[in-house]
């Protein structure tokens, strides 16, 4: 048990260490600007279609679950807007969170886990090359900028996902459901979900970098590296999900 | 213990008036109870290469990534180019570092990007003023030393053992290293690719008068390339002459490595 405690401690210590580090290198010159924008294209373009895939479903099937209820009570004409409001507040910055740490937090700590093992982080060390700057905090800046894009992203074609959805049992011009959505939307639905998504990038970065650096030696570190940035990742979205709906609650 | 310390009869190229390298009193532990390094002490003159021998797990690779930080020692005195690295800042052990080439055992290529990438990679960030001209000549100067120019443009999971050696070995050069760390060079080729690296260390101390220390278990290579050998044995320098006078040593373990 008091090992336990003890590797939970050392645990948080070196992840407090590791991401001092990040805000440390990264106001620091020389800027690896050149590997951020290879990262941007790796981490939010390559992306695209998945998050594509998965933000349509996420509208049809919200639009076609949540029809029948509202139905029910005469209340078909707030579906849109309904849609649009669960889409943007919560489900499409979670799900697609969660689909980015199956996809980019795997792949960044199994990538950097196998750098790691055969030596390519220690060949960049010994080049004079700085390579948490160049490894680490291009990834972590590169997720960070662009999940909430992503999410954007996965919002526009949930509602599209839903305009379909809605017109496979009922006629609705595109431009009479894209009024319906705005006329509910608030700027403040808008703004919180949008920042925490900030946060979901950060620590999906960040989760990988350092599972990814921090791996042991040996092939078999590799795999632990690239499952643990999923779980743990996955893992901290929700927590930062929950503090995010406690704070919008509190000042909103 | 036995200690078999000769003199350095046979420097070959060797100009042994100044050390580029100087460890004294180097210790290492990982944990509780495994020390690795109990009091290393070794020196290398500029344009030597010093071969270290000793058994897997005797904390050779240790010792050498100590020489470059990769691993903080827990005691001792570690100067390079007569600077004490111990002292030394991240930049100031950069700027020390850049003067070091270190070819890993696997080569440490980088995977993701193809042989002319891993040779710019490092060329490009220190020597920014070169013309991308410049660069492809420094490139190509580089895969013509190890004799691999036709692989330029391939990726490192196109290359043999051999061939990643050689690239790696070309990466080392291309910043102009005055001193080379070989981590066993020539573990896991064949004989007649091994005696290929070990020509090539040869060739290139003589050519660009480098000084190198050389871990392995490869005695052809060994003979081949050492001007000293020192034997590493439970942390401590075991003995240390030619290959010579070791061959014909009166302790018998370290006979056992010439066998």
């Amino acid at each position: 048990m008091v090992v336990y405690l003890k590797n939970i401690f050392n645990d948080a210590g070196n992840v407090t260490l590791f991401t001092a580090r990040f805000f440390k290198e990264v106001l620091r010159p020389p800027y690896e600007i050149k590997e951020f924008i290879r990262q941007c294209y790796i981490i939010g373009y390559k992306s695209l279609p998945l998050v594509a895939i998965t933000g349509f479903i996420m509208g049809l099937v919200l639009t076609l679950q949540s029809r029948p209820t509202l139905v029910e009570f005469g209340a078909e004409s707030w579906l849109p807007g309904m849609v649009a409001l669960s889409l943007i507040r919560e489900i499409a910055p979670v799900i697609t969170a969660l689909i980015c740490a199956g996809k980019i937090s795997s792949g960044i700590g199994a990538e950097l886990g196998s750098m790691k093992v055969t030596e390519q982080i220690d060949a960049m060390e010994v080049s004079g090359i700085n390579p948490y700057k160049y490894l680490v905090v291009t990834r972590i800046l590169a997720t960070t900028l662009m999940i909430p894009l992503l999410v954007v992203f996965a919002d526009g074609v949930g509602i599209l996902g839903g305009y379909i959805g809605m017109n496979i049992h009922s006629d609705v011009t595109l431009f009479r459901y894209l009024s319906r959505i705005l006329d509910s939307l608030e700027f403040l639905d808008i703004v919180p979900a949008t920042i925490k998504t900030f946060f979901f990038g950060f620590f999906i970065g960040m989760t990988g970098c350092y599972k990814g650096y921090t791996a042991a030696n040996g092939t078999e570190s590799v795999g632990k590296a690239a499952t643990s940035a999923v779980v743990v990742a996955s893992l901290t979205i929700f927590i930062i999900d929950m503090l995010a709906v406690q704070l919008t609650d509190l000042f909103f | 213990m036995i200690q078999e310390k000769t003199n350095n009869k046979n420097p070959g190229s060797a100009d042994s008036s100044k050390p580029v390298i100087s460890i004294k009193g180097l210790y290492k532990s990982f944990g509780k109870d495994n020390d690795v390094l109990k009091g290393i002490d070794l020196t290398v003159q500029k344009g030597e290469n010093l071969v270290v021998l000793g058994k897997s797990g005797s904390g050779k690779s240790v010792a050498i990534k100590c020489l470059v930080g990769l691993v903080t020692a827990d005691k001792g005195e570690i100067k390079v180019f007569d600077t004490d690295i111990s002292t030394l800042d991240y930049s100031g052990l950069n700027a020390v570092r850049i003067r070091i080439g270190f070819l890993f055992q696997n080569a440490a290529l980088y995977d993701s990007m193809s042989v002319r990438q891993n040779l710019e990679f490092p060329l490009k960030r220190h020597s920014k003023k070169l013309s991308s001209q410049e660069v492809d000549d420094k490139v190509t100067e580089a895969l013509v030393n190890v004799g691999l120019e036709e692989a330029i443009d391939k990726m490192p999971s196109e290359l043999s053992g051999g061939m990643r050696k050689r690239i790696g070995l070309a990466r080392t050069l291309i910043l102009k290293p005055e001193i080379i760390l070989y981590d066993e060079p020539t573990t896991g080729l064949d004989t007649i690719t091994s005696r290929e690296i070990s020509e090539l260390i040869l060739a290139i101390q003589k050519k660009n008068k480098t000084s190198s220390v050389i871990i392995t278990h490869d005695m052809a290579c060994a003979k081949l390339t050492g001007d000293r050998l020192v034997i590493v044995k439970d942390g401590v320098i075991d003995a240390e002459g030619s290959y010579d006078e070791l061959e014909k040593s009166d302790d018998a373990w370290v006979r056992s490595f010439f066998v």
